[in-house]
């Protein structure tokens, strides 16, 4: 009777305990390198999304109060400048709370490449960033080919050279 | 005994609903990247220095002049 018993009790706390890991692991689980990035056209982004089928993306996330954000841009301007010809596309996604934090910003920052407004925070809460600045590099096939958490001046601009021109090729 | 297994169900499961903690995402950091949110902004750092510095009769360090006398 005991041992039935205690035999239940084990069974039920590891049925609990595996729901409860499962629940958190589908809650936190963050975008992986090799993971399809989520359809920027159904995520109810503000602004136009351009066609990014069959090329080289750079999804960078950004907002007016994140200082690498305000470092990250000259450089992307500059990747853009030299990249768009062969087919690279670099969208910026605000996550401000009010635009015109983001119209402030992009006016001290100017930047030719797409600007789009994540206002619901429905896309930035699927690919779950753990820190600002994030960027996302997709290959043409539109899957993860590189995550570059933070902004770090040289060390991430020479990495976006090289991960750029090998998808690029 | 099934009463005591839903009980302690319950109870597992309200110790991982009903927490009072929230984690606050990168992206929702705004307000707290707030200038006036740190705590040596340039008006309330200089106050608290001056405090501090008449208090314990020492100066220097944080670029402020002057003595320990609490009179400046």
């Amino acid at each position: 009777m005991n041992t039935s018993y205690n035999k239940t009790k084990i069974k039920l706390i590891a049925t609990a305990s595996a729901l409860f890991l499962g629940a958190f692991l589908a809650v936190a689980a963050p975008l992986k390198v090799g993971d399809a990035f989520p359809d920027l056209t159904q995520s109810g982004l503000e602004g136009t999304v351009p066609d990014i089928h069959g090329r080289v993306v750079l999804v960078d996330f950004f907002a007016s109060w994140c200082h690498p954000c305000q470092e990250s841009f000259p450089v992307m301007q500059e990747l853009y400048q030299k990249y768009a010809d062969k087919g690279l596309v670099i969208i910026a996604i605000n996550l401000d709370k009010n635009k015109a934090d983001m119209d402030d910003f992009l006016k001290s920052h100017p930047a030719t490449f797409v600007i789009l407004r994540d206002a619901s925070n429905k896309l930035v809460s699927q690919v779950k960033i753990p820190t600002m600045p994030s960027s996302f590099l997709l290959d043409r096939d539109g899957k993860v080919h590189a995550f570059h958490r933070g902004f770090k001046g040289d060390e991430t601009r020479k990495q976006y050279t090289e991960e750029i021109e090998a998808l690029l090729k | 005994m099934k009463t005591r297994h839903l009980l302690l169900l319950a109870l597992m499961a309200a110790s991982g609903l009903l927490t009072g903690c929230v984690n606050v995402q990168p992206w929702e950091r705004g307000n707290l990247a707030d200038p006036t949110m740190s705590a040596s902004n340039p008006l309330g750092g200089m106050m608290s220095e001056h405090m501090w510095f008449s208090r314990e009769a020492a100066s220097g360090g944080q670029g402020v002049g002057g003595g320990g006398c609490g009179c400046n």
